[in-house]
């Protein structure tokens, strides 16, 4: 029997001829992402416990984006440490302040397809938009992957979600994901490989497969892949690296998903989440009219240049009615969206320009006010998220935020978008 | 003396997440400090009443969300000797493995209520209810991670399999 392509890149990495779904192997890792959290300054003391260094530097790309820029004495620290790290490591990258690591390791040109990649931090799947096995780990699964290398996995289980047809205008990557959430749940628990296929995958480019493969750490996969192709192969040639055979990495014609769920792209329509969790998504209609004090658009999933895009799209000769809080995702993206006028238009619609870094999204830099009500186009809502329990945070797509960002309230982007 | 020590089980729903077991914003803190906020959001009661060798039991879906070690760190750091749930979020469940904390998949939590006195068997995955005077199962856990389990969590198990090398090139 074929393979699936997680199938594919996982024997590969354990240097088996063939694998099946519920076997353990022992894979080796071909590149291992790390950030400012969890990374030197949690995996550093482990490896000197060790007593060895990485197991390959040149296979180690270091981010700092949580705690950028500094604001009190802990975060100051820790970027010391983060850049003590990369000086002593000759890695083979090391961006500080230029990003969050899920947009700027593929922008940088690290990812191909085929390849198996650590993170460490939970949207790693996001590299699985280029056709690569990319998953999460925590700091001392970590701190055991720089040690040797190498890492134990459960060889997952294929889930291939296929939406046929064409999202009508205003509906994007982000509605798929806020509507598989509410419909397939969070509490999977399986660590499956997910796979986006089908016409509607197929038309999106590069950075809307990136939402969609990121947002699967929410529906409980491990990974979420999208078939390698001519978009895919352009991204990676423009980041200045080669995509290599693109051929190679595709699900055999026999291969056996385990399930195989089927959606229509042109039914779906703009969706929001309500507090406090991604799986409260349902049809923007469900929640109109409710009024928002805050709009946010900022994180690896939502505020990349075409989400920029969208929200300039709604937003060109409008003027937010509530405070419009925006973190450009990368400082290259938030040069191309100056360089074609998208910040512009942002900016005198009352935009606040944020660091390019994880910021609010993750809690960690900034917060939101006790009791505000707050649309963000971030991946997850759980209480506390954003700082205080007490706020609730709406989940919408960068054209539902801008929207509800001009009325005050909860508002279908279709009604702005002409 | 070969005693079984009891625990208290302390009961959750579904869904119970990262961003309740380690708040954002005390992420920057020593662990000390993020464990006293640990799930404050679900029962703020609990940091301060949970004792060392007392159960966590939960729904489906514990420890979704986030990478952050801290949410299964802080609860070894509490003293929980064991996490028993429907299903657990897939980096919540191997962090959880690495350091040493045992967490098993049961589908029989149901019988299992706040204040029970309990006693989890990570070998063999035999659960005994005192309280109840039940005896309850879940998935046992493969060998080679109760062997790291065993060594204490991944630390330990790498930093002795590092040693055990550097010894074999010294006598070679």
């Amino acid at each position: 029997m074929g393979m699936t392509l997680a199938e594919k890149i996982v024997a590969r990495a354990a240097g088996r001829g063939h694998v099946t779904p519920g076997e353990i192997v022992t894979c080796a890792v071909d590149l291992a992402m790390i950030h400012d959290s969890g990374g030197p300054r949690r995996v550093a003391p482990i490896l000197k416990r060790f007593g060895v260094g990485l197991w390959d530097p040149g296979r180690v790309v270091l981010i700092s984006d949580h705690y950028v820029p500094a604001s009190d004495e802990e975060t100051r620290r820790i970027g010391e440490i983060t850049r003590k790290f990369a000086a002593e490591n000759p890695l083979a990258g090391f961006y500080d302040g230029e990003g969050i690591c899920h947009v700027v390791l593929p922008e940088r040109g690290h990812l191909r397809p085929g390849m198996f990649v650590v993170g460490g931090d939970s949207h790693s799947p996001t590299g699985g938009a280029f056709g690569a096995y990319m998953f999460g780990v925590g700091a001392t699964e970590m701190a055991g992957v720089l040690a040797t290398g190498e890492i134990w996995l459960t060889v997952p289980e294929t889930i291939e979600i296929e939406w046929s047809g064409r999202l009508a205008p205003g509906i994007v990557a982000k509605d798929i994901m806020l509507f598989l959430c509410a419909k397939l749940g969070m509490e999977g628990g399986r660590t499956q490989a997910v796979h986006f296929r089908g016409e509607a995958i197929r038309s999106l480019g590069m950075q809307e497969r990136m939402t969609l493969a990121n947002m699967t750490a929410e529906i409980g996969g491990q990974t979420g892949l999208v078939d390698p192709d001519d978009t895919t192969a352009a991204f990676i040639r423009r980041a200045g690296a080669e995509p290599g055979d693109i051929l190679r990495w595709q699900s055999d014609a026999d291969a056996k998903p385990t399930e195989h769920h089927r959606f229509d792209a042109g039914t779906l329509v703009p969706q929001v989440a309500a507090p406090h969790s991604p799986a409260n998504a349902a049809a923007v209609t469900e929640h109109r009219s409710v009024p928002i004090q805050v709009a946010h658009i900022g994180a690896c999933t939502g505020a990349k240049i075409a989400d920029l895009r969208m929200a300039a799209q709604v937003l060109k000769g409008r003027k937010a009615s509530v405070p419009l809080l925006v973190a450009p995702a990368s400082r290259r993206d938030q040069e191309a969206a100056a360089r074609d006028g998208t910040l512009q238009i942002l900016v005198e619609a009352g935009a606040k320009l944020l660091p390019n870094a994880c910021g609010m999204c993750a809690g960690y830099g900034g917060a939101l006010d006790e009791d505000v009500t707050c649309i963000s186009s971030i991946a997850r809502n759980f209480k506390g998220r954003m700082g205080p329990s007490s706020a609730r945070i709406y989940l919408g797509s960068p054209y539902t935020v801008a929207a509800s960002a001009v009325r005050g309230r909860i508002t279908d982007p279709r009604e702005l978008l002409s | 003396m070969n005693t079984v020590q009891y625990g208290r089980a302390f009961v959750f729903g579904d869904s119970v997440n990262t961003d309740a077991l380690a708040p954002g914003i005390y992420m920057k803190h020593p662990i000390g400090t993020i464990a006293s906020h640990c799930l404050e959001s679900v029962d703020p009661t609990f940091a301060t009443t949970v004792r060392p060798g007392d159960v966590v039991v939960a729904g489906k879906g514990f420890g979704i969300g986030s990478s952050r070690e801290q949410a299964a760190e802080a609860l070894k750091h509490l003293g929980v000797a064991a996490v028993l749930a429907r299903s657990f979020g897939g980096i919540f469940y191997r962090n959880a493995l690495n350091l040493g904390l045992p967490v098993l998949v049961c589908d029989s939590v149901d019988g299992i209520g706040a204040g029970d006195l309990v006693h989890v068997d990570a070998a063999t995955g035999v659960i005994d209810n005192k309280t109840r005077g039940t005896t309850l199962s879940a998935a046992p856990l493969p060998a080679f991670l109760l062997a790291m389990i065993a060594d204490g969590g991944l630390v330990p198990h790498l930093e002795k399999r590092f040693a055990d090398r550097r010894a074999a090139a010294r006598q070679s």
